[in-house]
């Protein structure tokens, strides 16, 4: 009897997803599909609304990242006022943007990293659920949660200060920012007491990717061959090759590292992306246009980043990416879990930047907007933390938005996601008659690899149930339990 | 000669020329009475009930109510907190007022009333109308979900020779406050901006700016409407 398992909704992973997974009358997984089973709507509802309002609104996307959604929005923006993209703004509009950035990059991976991804690590795969979670690691591995705590703190504090609030703020304005960093707020980060100042930050970053390096040395197997596929990658990187988490070319490379999208100019993005739709995920399926539907799917995200740049402009995390590199022999590493890894080095380069910045005295300047001819459309493309993230707008004559275009890192992860949940449930669950908890378990940690959030929206963490159905093989449902 | 009088608010006596309206003898006195379609210095309509206070025991506008010897005005008690909350819940509810994306959160004088008189949730139903938004003047966009019809913008906007630049249109729930199309072109930068600034919420807004004051530095970022008055005590 052919059965169909149902995970519903994915538990540590905020949002909403689901997992189908049908299975045949010999226990052969035969079909895996992640469901994005929300539907957001924001491209429509943005339409009619004045384009100033945009980065403020459509932020509202997301509660972990909400900073990409708004400085993507404001990039595109900046071209629409005639600012330009890039280096168009003030030297105090673009280096506070970047701020927030990087203060955002670095609490959304903390967040990713502690919170959402540690238990899987520390108590196992198949760990007792009841103690694998956030609380679990406070009560366990008290020094691990304090740091992860007060690391998102210190993140959520850069955002505070540059966006206005931490949650939800309005610092980026079409054509810059609307504050600079007063000396205050600035002493307050670079001198702040013990933990939270950005010295302390770069060494708890250290020590996490050494934490990372340390389990990844006695667990190699789990870390190198879980969810592994080869696939291509996309990012932004500097136009001189360099990591760039706030602007640059685009460029994608393939398994081998052959460049198959070679460092466009983000405004042409139309002509090298497409997207297709399916009938069963309100998620769309984005490809490169020159491979097609079938071949041109990529990854993105940390993984993907570390693939395509030519290194990081931080001397601590370059030191990092040199061995992260060297561990594929330079070419372009396609392990699920070394999503982790990357992401750490990340970590690390964004407390670098964030403590360069805050010793950089543009920050206190005052010319905080440009402004130049009106254009019609804009489009601004940035690397969030789960990956690049395309916001796209037009206006009508009367400064209304009539047309939005969003892209968000999510959807561009959306068929490497398929990919790695069919791989683990055809691993784990193949020929065994009973689905054990840790085996459904391993389906999400394919999940959290790449994303903790599947439709940008949050609910309380951990709380969400499992609901497993089991279905016959006409998709009548025959037995269902909760977890 | 003065014609200063003693009348009671809350049972604290106040003094105050006699004749003036009760909101601007008891801001005078320190005394907080809220306010939304009233502007200082503007003839009074009364049109909004948010200043409903008890005048020997009845419920009146004080914004229109001129002062007599020996009031006893009851102000700050509860059934006077929740009348005005259920007016403040009123006007949430029949537009649409998303207070997350909109520029004026902050320097909002109806979110400000919202928070200073405690409301979670509507007692109402949402409405949800169909009101547009209105962006042909190249200066200003005026968007009809916000707009609590108050009047404030027809009373104090006017041209040269002193004529509304705008105005109502329509009746009933279809009721519209507009730009007066053949005054459009009296509407200079400088009374856009004054426009705006005299909206009580996010109705009129000049356009290509917005958002431009950070978080913090908003009207009522950091305390709440009102508190100016009080600390005149």
């Amino acid at each position: 009897m052919s059965r169909k398992i149902t995970i519903e909704p994915v538990t540590r992973v905020e949002g909403h997803g689901k997992v189908t997974i049908h299975i045949d009358h010999e226990g052969k997984v035969t079909q895996t599909r992640l469901h994005i089973v929300e539907f957001r709507g924001f491209e429509r509802f943005v339409q009619g609304r004045p384009y100033w309002e945009a980065p403020v609104l459509v932020q509202r996307l997301c509660g972990i990242c909400p900073v990409s959604h708004h400085l993507a929005a404001a990039k595109a923006l900046d071209v629409i006022v005639g600012a330009g993209t890039g280096d168009g703004l003030t030297p105090t509009g673009e280096k506070m943007r970047r701020l927030m950035h990087y203060g955002q990059f670095f609490q959304s991976h903390v967040l990713h990293f502690f919170h959402l991804v540690s238990p899987d690590l520390l108590f196992g795969v198949d760990g007792d659920p009841a103690i694998r979670n956030i609380i679990g690691v406070a009560m366990k591995h008290k020094d691990l949660a304090v740091q992860g705590v007060m690391m998102r703190k210190f993140g959520q504090e850069v955002i505070k200060v540059t966006a206005g609030k931490k949650i939800h703020g309005t610092g980026a304005i079409p054509g810059g920012i609307n504050k600079n960093l007063s000396i205050e707020e600035r002493d307050f980060l670079l001198k702040g007491d013990d933990p939270l100042n950005a010295e302390k930050m770069v060494e708890w970053a250290q020590g996490a990717l050494d934490f990372f390096k340390g389990y990844h040395k006695a667990n190699k197997d789990f870390i190198d061959n879980f969810s592994r596929f080869p696939s291509s990658s996309m990012s932004l990187v500097r136009e001189d090759g360099a990591l760039d988490i706030y602007h640059g070319l685009l460029r994608a490379v393939d398994a081998d590292g052959k460049k198959i999208l070679n460092d466009i100019d983000c405004q042409d993005y139309l002509k090298y992306v497409g997207e297709e739709v399916k009938n069963w995920s309100y998620m769309k399926f984005p490809y490169l246009l020159a491979l097609g539907e079938t071949n041109g799917w990529y990854r993105v995200g940390p993984l993907a980043r570390l693939n395509t740049c030519d290194f990081i402009p931080s001397p601590l995390a370059q030191k990092e990416f040199e061995i992260f590199k060297a561990y594929t022999n330079g070419k372009p590493n396609d392990m699920c879990m070394h999503y982790h890894w990357a992401r750490l080095i990340e970590t690390l380069h964004a407390a670098e930047m964030i403590r360069e910045l805050l010793n950089d005295s543009d920050l206190q300047g005052d010319d905080l907007v440009t402004k130049g001819t009106k254009q019609k459309e804009g489009v601004g493309l940035l690397e969030a933390p789960r990956g690049t993230l395309f916001h796209h707008y037009r206006i009508n004559d009367d400064d209304q938005i009539e047309m939005a275009n969003l892209i968000v890192s999510t959807t561009n992860n959306n068929i490497p996601m398929n990919n790695a949940v069919n791989y683990v449930a055809t691993r784990e669950m193949t020929g065994n008659h009973e689905i054990t908890e840790g085996m459904m378990n391993a389906v999400e940690v394919a999940i959290r690899a790449y994303d903790p959030c599947l439709s940008c929206a949050t609910h309380a963490m951990g709380k969400m149930p499992l609901e497993i159905k089991l279905y016959d093989e006409n998709d009548n449902l025959i037995s269902k339990k909760f977890k | 000669m003065s014609n200063k009088i003693k009348f009671k608010i809350d049972g604290v006596t106040c003094e105050a020329e006699k004749g003036q309206y009760i909101v601007d003898a008891a801001w005078e006195n320190g005394i907080y009475i809220p306010t939304l379609c009233n502007i200082p210095g503007i003839k009074p309509q009364g049109s909004c009930r948010i200043c409903t206070v008890n005048i020997n025991g009845r419920p009146m506008t004080a914004c229109t109510t001129p002062l007599l010897d020996g009031m006893e005005i009851e102000n700050d008690i509860p059934e006077i907190r929740e009348i005005r909350k259920a007016i403040i819940e009123s006007l949430f509810v029949e537009g649409n007022h998303f207070c997350p994306a909109c520029e004026k959160s902050g320097n909002c004088m109806l979110q400000a009333l919202a928070y200073r008189f405690q409301m979670m949730a509507p007692r109402f139903p949402y409405s949800f109308p169909v009101k547009g938004v209105d962006a042909s003047h190249p200066k200003i966009i005026k968007d009809q979900n916000r707009c609590i019809l108050c009047k404030r913008c027809i009373k104090s906007i006017k041209d040269e020779d002193g004529k509304s630049i705008f105005a109502f249109y329509g009746r009933g729930h279809k009721l519209r406050v507009h730009v007066d199309p053949e005054l459009a072109d009296k509407l200079t930068d400088e009374l856009a901006q004054k426009a705006m600034d005299v909206c009580p919420v996010g109705s009129i807004l000049v356009k290509e700016k917005g958002f431009d004051v950070p978080i913090g530095k908003r009207a009522y970022d950091n305390v709440p409407i009102g508190s100016d008055i009080e600390g005149n005590k």
